[in-house]
């Protein structure tokens, strides 16, 4: 049921390109304006959100260790896993951004039969998430060429990597392939694994399908529904030189694409594909674990009531009179 | 066949088999007994000041919720979406992988899909959504949102004190959502409702009145440690000299203060008093700081502040250089992240120096306070100690990591280097099961109720399930730990899963294997059992 | 052949996929989903469908060879000691017995309307109705070490308190 309104999402999308494009010929409103309303609200939203959670302060030193504390000298201190200084801190939140660290602890332990315990791995989610994000970071990288002009080299080398195995012709790109895969398994997990679908909400299945379409529609595009780069590119120059024009030649499938990715960036700020954003700011994963060596503040700290030790003595001064214990006041 | 009509499929459908499924947005839950806690009585709420006081249980229908509750709910959520940021990125940014899902003891052990991390913060997290999103407030169960009804209250109720705060999900989850701060925050906003936990409640008003969660007064206390001190003569033939009080010691040491009161906790106490009287450290307790735990952190940050007010109060009163603080779990995840923060600047004290080696103990130079396995290893690196391990010999150990132990503070190796070098047999549980990624005993963070042993028995099983392991490949009998929950919690969950394993603090060990000068040749342990070899050999 | 040995060899034969089926049926008793206890292999990770899974096989081998009863025991504790205290009534605590039946019913559909076979197969099925009998036992067993527990507990904090011998107090009434 979720999945289904969520593919029905995607198809009504595609279908209001085709209606905009196709039929009623809107080319300036989803080739200009759609993209940059979307684009502002991109940058307007996540700015938002960013600064939302940025101001919101973290009262408490809380991050979690997953390693030997730095102590005692003689005894070797984990400064990835329990952080003490700030190379330790940036280590751990790159491994965590760049290789999905936590995701790469999922252990397993099997039992064969030599009675001897094999750690082995189920991976899998860390593999189908770390290939699907940098994929997806490649081909972002890649699309500069039609941002850019010259293209850098870079770009450029980027490009004829990623086009080094030639699967067809015209190039399929390597990442294509596997964002194709990545995402395919990302969202069969969501549909075959009971245990997931369980706990899955129709804007999970939206954001795989959604971007399922665009990389679809890309893929369509490279290979079987060739559209006149040149135009394209004019089209994306005019757009980020805010100089727009809307050339002749571009294909409906390509509009159908670009909708869909408007959708995407206009919604990514709402939705839980800001988790990026997030990650560097959570206080469980970017703080030392230092807090016995410097002071946490927490600014909204505020007096409160407490028992003190007049009052404790006040109460229990005869009996302590006779156990024999020091006291403050002797009556 | 015709006896399929009236076979065993139909009789067994009357008594409900198979669960109805449906989605865990609807479903309501059943106080069963066994599975929740017993509620404070009125006079303690109204001792701490705290809201909404009267008198209910949870498997009652009508919870008598104050007539504003939703509102109280409300205000209370924007509250505290506005003061922690963890509390804000953590309902928004969970892409709900699931990689956290079969991490908690708790799901493991029951099969109940709403012990799964991701869904016990989506118990909260669908509230968020329907008032304080635009997709939640557009498009609503669409969109993973709900209304905010009493059985939500009473769902929160129950998951969030199936939760031990103990953060193994935050572990494997790639921004580092971490369920406990959830449930604090859920407890907190129950709590804001009258609607709190006896077994919490009740210690932590004894703990602000006396010092301690037992409600043990200055005068008892004077009494448990003569006892301790004659059980130590009885032992060793020392009489070991303790002081409560006194000002201008060097160090006050801080206890939890079921290591005075409850066993296996009591030998771990004998051995902390053995060790300091053979170092000659100079140091006294406090009656009136004779708690080093905090019920008050399993009920909302400002009680956990005020009862940890009374350590610095009283290091300050007595003059003392530094403290040192006991084996427990969630007592140091308070002293060690939370403590400086509520009640510091300690600049009225030293940073701590060990009087014995010398070390200076860096890694505490600004709350000024140090782990007693931290200060022992220290102690036994520099051969300040003499030890004879056999005597721990009757004893093949494994070591559990207390959540509260490795995952705030990341004290792994100390406690392992003090085992290895006062016991001659040792065995690691399996590597998921350890270290950070240790199980839970099922009981923290206030949930180690009587009444609620059925929940503690099935959220301890994955822990009692590694230890069944060791036990039928090495033969170990003692779970060695440094919590004081654990071992009021462990020995009852071994007891039901694993007989024949017993659960001892690391300072038992070491006050076992401890030589001291002068002492009479040893025939018992700590627990007055006869030490390996001088079994039968006469009455002692 | 009698119909006993045709009978024995094809439960032997079919074990594998009777076992499944029992297995399943038994995790259809967990709420929600029960895919993670089905699925996850490791038995640190994962020990409740880890026990049931092999302690089943022990019994269903039990009940074909004829082991010795203590090992049945054993496996039958294994079993409902966890079910003792998860959400179960006691009824549908060891109901997991039974549906051995309906296992080896569905895999055997088609032979036991062959006739003769269905009468050994009730001899059979007396046997699990034998280790149902036991399992209550068992289960009675296990609750009543979840009350000892309490009690031991209790009395422990009853000594502990005469120990320290507090005076009751109603110092937590406020004093208004």
């Amino acid at each position: 049921m979720k999945v289904l309104y969520s593919l029905l999402a995607v198809i009504v999308l595609v279908l209001v390109a085709y209606v905009g494009v196709g039929l009623l010929g809107l080319h300036s409103l989803f080739g200009v304006m759609i993209p940059y309303a979307a684009g502002a609200v991109f940058i307007v939203g996540l700015v938002y959100r960013v600064l939302k959670w940025a101001k919101a302060p973290v009262p408490f030193h809380i991050p979690t260790v997953c390693g030997q504390q730095k102590s005692l000298p003689w005894i070797k201190a984990n400064n990835i896993e329990s952080p003490h200084n700030t190379w330790g801190v940036i280590a751990r939140l790159a491994l965590e951004v760049l290789l999905f660290r936590s995701l790469f602890r999922n252990e397993r332990v099997e039992l064969r039969r030599s009675e001897k315990l094999i750690f082995g791995g189920n991976k899998y989610l860390w593999l189908g998430g770390l290939a699907f994000h940098w994929c997806l970071f490649i081909i972002l990288f890649r699309h500069l060429i039609y941002f850019m002009e010259p293209v850098p080299s870079v770009v450029l080398f980027v490009q004829d990597m990623d086009g080094i195995f030639e699967f067809a012709v015209p190039t399929l790109f390597l990442t294509d392939l596997v964002i194709l895969i990545a995402l395919t398994y990302l969202f069969l997990r969501r549909v075959i694994y009971s245990q997931i679908r369980y706990i899955s909400l129709s804007s999970d299945y939206f954001a795989v399908l959604l971007i399922l379409g665009v990389v679809i529609s890309g893929v369509l595009i490279r290979l079987f529904y060739k559209v006149d780069i040149a135009a394209v590119k004019e089209l994306a120059m005019g757009v980020i030189s805010f100089r727009p024009t809307v050339p002749e030649g571009i294909s409906l499938l390509f509009y159908i694409k670009l909708f869909l990715v408007s959708t995407l960036v206009a919604y990514f700020p709402f939705s839980k594909l800001v988790h990026g954003a997030g990650i560097l700011l959570s206080p469980t994963r970017n703080l030392k674990n230092n807090s016995r060596m410097r002071r946490h503040i927490n600014p909204w700290d505020y007096p409160v009531k407490v028992h003190t030790y007049e009052k404790y003595e006040e109460e229990f001064r005869e009996a302590m009179k006779e156990a024999g214990l020091p006291l403050e006041k002797e009556n | 066949m015709s006896a399929e009509a009236l076979g065993p499929k139909e009789v067994l459908k009357t008594i409900d088999y198979k669960p109805v499924k449906r989605s865990w947005l609807e479903l309501t839950v059943e106080f069963r007994k066994g599975t929740y806690l017993y509620t404070p009585p009125r006079k303690l709420l109204d001792y701490l000041g705290l809201p909404n006081p009267r008198k209910w249980l949870p498997s009652e229908k009508d919870w008598q919720l104050p007539e504003n509750w939703r509102q109280i709910i409300l205000e209370g959520m924007k509250d505290r979406l506005s003061k922690y940021r963890s509390f804000q990125l953590f309902l928004d940014i969970c892409v709900r992988c699931g990689a956290c899902a079969d991490k908690c003891p708790f799901f493991i052990g029951s099969g109940d899909p709403k012990n799964m991390p991701v869904l016990r913060t989506e118990l909260l997290r669908s509230v968020y959504r329907k008032y304080f999103t635009t997709s939640g407030k557009l498009f609503g169960k669409l969109a993973g949102a709900r209304e905010l009804t009493e059985d939500v209250v009473k769902e929160w109720f129950y998951y969030f004190y199936q939760c031990t705060e103990c953060r193994r999900c935050s572990v494997f989850c790639v921004y580092g959502i971490d369920t406990c701060e959830i449930t604090m925050m859920a407890r907190e906003l129950l709590n804001s409702l009258g609607c709190g936990v006896n077994w919490i409640v009740d210690p932590a008003a004894k703990c602000y009145r006396l010092g301690n969660h037992l409600g043990l007064p200055p005068h008892g206390f004077k009494g448990v440690i003569d006892t301790a001190i004659e059980d130590i003569r009885e032992i060793t033939g020392i009489k070991v000299e303790v002081s409560l009080n006194r000002k201008g010691a060097e160090v006050l040491f801080v206890v939890p203060s079921a290591d005075y009161f409850a066993s296996p906790h009591w030998f771990t106490f004998l051995g902390y008093l053995m060790l300091f009287h053979e170092i000659g450290l100079d140091y006294t307790f406090s009656t009136y700081a004779s708690e080093g735990g905090n019920f008050g952190f399993f009920h909302s940050a400002e009680l956990a502040k005020r009862l940890n007010a009374k350590m610095y109060a009283e290091a300050k009163r007595l003059k003392v250089k530094w403290i040192l603080g006991g084996e427990c779990g969630h007592m140091w995840r308070v002293l060690h992240q939370y403590m400086d923060t509520y009640n510091g600047p300690a600049d009225f004290l030293e940073e701590p120096v060990s009087p014995i080696t010398g070390t200076k103990f860096e890694n505490a130079k600004s709350t000024k306070m140090v782990h007693i396995c931290e200060f022992t290893a220290d102690l036994i690196y520099h051969n300040k100690l003499k030890l004879e391990p056999s005597r721990n010999d009757r004893w093949k150990v494994t070591f559990h990591d207390s959540c509260n132990m490795t995952r705030a503070v990341g004290l792994f190796e100390e406690p392992r280097y003090i085992i290895k070098n006062v016991c001659n047999y040792f065995y690691e549980m399996p590597e998921n099961t350890i270290k950070e990624r240790t199980f839970c005993c099922g009981s923290g963070s206030g949930i180690g109720a009587d009444e609620h042993l059925e929940v503690r028995l099935r959220g301890g099983f994955p822990r009692a399930n590694a230890v069944k392991y060791v036990r039928e490949r090495y033969g170990v009998n003692l779970l060695a730990c440094i919590c004081a929950i654990d071992k009021a919690t462990l020995p009852p969950l071994l007891q039901y899963w694993v007989p024949g394993v017993e659960v001892a603090g690391v300072h038992e060990l070491v006050g076992n294997a401890l030589v001291m000068k002068g002492e009479k040749p040893r025939v018992t342990d700590l627990r007055f059992q006869p030490l390996k070899g001088e079994e039968g050999e006469g009455d002692v | 052949m009698d119909w006993a040995t045709i009978l024995r060899n094809f439960l032997c034969q079919k074990k594998a996929s009777i076992l499944e089926r029992w297995f399943n049926l038994i995790m259809e008793s967990y709420p929600g989903d029960s895919l993670f206890l089905k699925q996850e292999k490791d038995r640190f990770a994962n020990p409740v469908g880890y026990t049931i899974s092999q302690e089943i096989e022990t019994l269903y081998e039990g009940l074909l060879q004829g082991v010795a009863s203590d090992k049945l025991i054993t496996s039958l504790d294994n079993i409902i000691r966890i079910r003792a205290v998860q959400d179960f009534s006691p009824s549908q605590a060891v109901s997991f017995v039974f549906r051995l039946k309906q296992a080896i019913r569905d895999e055997l559909d088609k032979e036991i309307h062959e006739g003769q076979i269905s009468k050994e197969l009730l001899k059979f099925e007396s046997k699990i109705d034998e280790l149902a009998l036991l399992a209550f036992d068992i289960y009675m067993k296990c609750r009543e070490n979840i009350y000892e527990i309490r009690v031991n507990k209790l009395k422990a904090e009853v000594v502990g308190a005469l120990k320290l011998s507090g005076k009751k107090s109603n110092a937590y009434q406020v004093k208004k």
